[in-house]
């Protein structure tokens, strides 16, 4: 592997993470440049959702080093770590849209009660946002009343709202009626194509193809392989990633 | 002197007499003055539960295991006969307030908890993954969401309230226990003053069922419309 040939958005480096006696990540390395699109793949329990959490802070970290936009975040105090989220957006498994609140409110939310925009710019930028997310008609619509796969993109929506310079996905389909899978992993392509610089945790390897640049191979609290999309699949890969991707195919 | 048992006159006299009148008025803003105390106490409380130092946790559960662990009435006359004698002299109506406002918190404080607890941690996190500040997660996404499940006994507890407040009569607040009690004394008319003070008690807290009701119901229309929903999605299915 070569280096980078431009500085990494983020860059983490020998990560490690413990809850309890259980070790879930063990010197992970993980970088991301800008404009870049990294799948993270394996088996579960393997590390790739607490990763993502220490990534934006959510969780603490052991040791390590996390550069983000140039400086050291790990280790970053509690107060000023929110707002050092404010710059990576984040998306669940289970949306998690605040439920009391519209889906334009949803998306209103963090630009008003974080960047306190005025509340009726913040309106026309979820409006906007609602259009990128192919729900323009939605605006009005409670999260209970949208499928899945609606909800999961106006918490996509949502996180955008806030112009992060990074997205992280937590299995963003993984809670999803199947038919529901295409429509938002459309949107996060769309997204990645327009550069949006992004890290995905996902079991769907269709989506690492079409729209990664890179994809890590997570196993056991460690970074067992990482290579361009291409060289990822084309069989090159170390016996247990092929054995994975075969055992993923069903 | 051979009066019936039961003269509907002199209830309907008690009814409409300025004392009673008074006495249900008192007996309302007691228990809306105290539930008040109780809802600010309790929420103060149930914050104070999920703070991260141990000190306010700690503190947080000797309020909760002194009121709750006492009977009212006995917080009543303490605030009444104790306070005093440290230097703590308020009025009748005071002291009801503190003590019942006091001895509400504790158990508001249980109900806000649940309120709180039932909105999932998701919910925080997807908060605090907007950069939000904890104060501010709990301000905007957890509370207004927890209200909504909190009405319901919140609703209960207001009308336990009403009732609740006739223990003040021991310490000589005029509301409608002690009204009844004093116009008893006066003539041994126990049935018509007690039933007039009854009739009252109905009223009011038949009046606050309907509007706990109508509050409930106000709720379910909007955003957490889960049950309405549910019922859709399982006739979606069944067609």
């Amino acid at each position: 592997m070569t280096a980078p040939p431009v500085t990494p958005l983020l860059d983490a480096v020998a990560i490690w993470k413990s809850f309890g006696a259980l070790e879930v990540l063990r010197g992970v390395d993980l970088s991301v440049t800008p404009g870049e699109c990294l799948v993270l793949l394996g088996p579960s329990g393997s590390g790739k959702s607490t990763l993502l959490r220490c990534l934006n802070l959510l969780e603490p970290i052991a040791s390590g080093s996390i550069m983000f936009e140039g400086k050291e975040i790990a280790g970053t105090p509690r107060k000023q770590a929110a707002s050092l989220r404010r710059r990576m957006g984040m998306v669940f498994q289970n949306f998690e849209l605040f439920q009391h609140l519209s889906a334009l409110d949803n998306i209103a939310f963090g630009p008003v009660r974080v960047k306190h925009m005025p509340a009726k710019q913040a309106r026309e930028l979820a409006h906007h946002l609602l259009r990128k997310v192919h729900l323009p008609d939605k605006a009005a619509a409670f999260p209970d009343e949208l499928s899945g796969g609606q909800q999961q993109r106006v918490a996509i929506a949502r996180a955008l709202a806030m112009e992060p310079a990074l997205m992280l996905y937590d299995e963003p389909t993984s809670a999803l009626d199947p038919e529901t899978v295409g429509e938002v992993l459309s949107v996060m392509q769309e997204l990645a194509e327009e550069g949006m610089t992004s890290i995905v945790v996902t079991h769907e390897l269709g989506f690492a193809r079409r729209a990664a640049n890179e994809v890590v191979f997570m196993e056991a609290g460690l970074v067992a392989h990482r290579a361009p999309v291409a060289a990822f699949f084309d069989g090159s890969a170390p016996d247990r990633v092929v054995r994975f991707l075969h055992r993923m195919h069903g | 002197m051979h009066a019936s048992l039961f003269q509907p006159s002199l209830l309907a006299q008690y009814l409409v007499s300025a004392d009673f009148f008074q006495g249900a008025a008192m007996t309302l803003w007691l228990s809306v003055a105290s539930l008040a105390l109780g809802l600010g106490v309790g929420l103060l409380i149930a914050i104070g539960q999920e703070a991260p130092w141990r000190a306010v946790r700690s503190a947080v559960w000797a309020y909760i295991w002194l009121f709750r662990g006492t009977p009212v009435l006995l917080q009543l006359v303490f605030a009444f006969n104790v306070l005093p004698a440290f230097g703590v002299l308020l009025p009748g109506f005071a002291c009801a307030v503190l003590a019942l406002g006091l001895n509400e918190g504790a158990y508001m404080a249980e109900i806000m908890r649940s309120g709180i607890r039932a909105v999932g941690p998701g919910q925080r996190l997807a908060a605090r993954a907007l950069g939000l500040e904890e104060w501010r997660v709990m301000r905007w996404v957890v509370l207004p969401q927890a209200l909504r499940i909190v009405i319901p006994p919140i609703g209960n507890q207001f009308v336990g309230m009403l009732k609740l407040s006739a223990l003040v009569s021991v310490i000589g607040v005029k509301e409608l226990l002690l009204t009844a009690d004093e116009t008893a004394s006066g003539n041994f008319r126990y049935i018509e003053t007690l039933t007039a003070a009854g009739v009252y008690y109905l009223a009011l807290t038949t009046v606050f069922m309907a509007i706990q009701s109508v509050i409930e119901r106000s709720f379910r229309r909007r955003p957490g419309a889960r049950r309405a929903v549910v019922a859709e999605n399982l006739q979606t299915v069944i067609r």
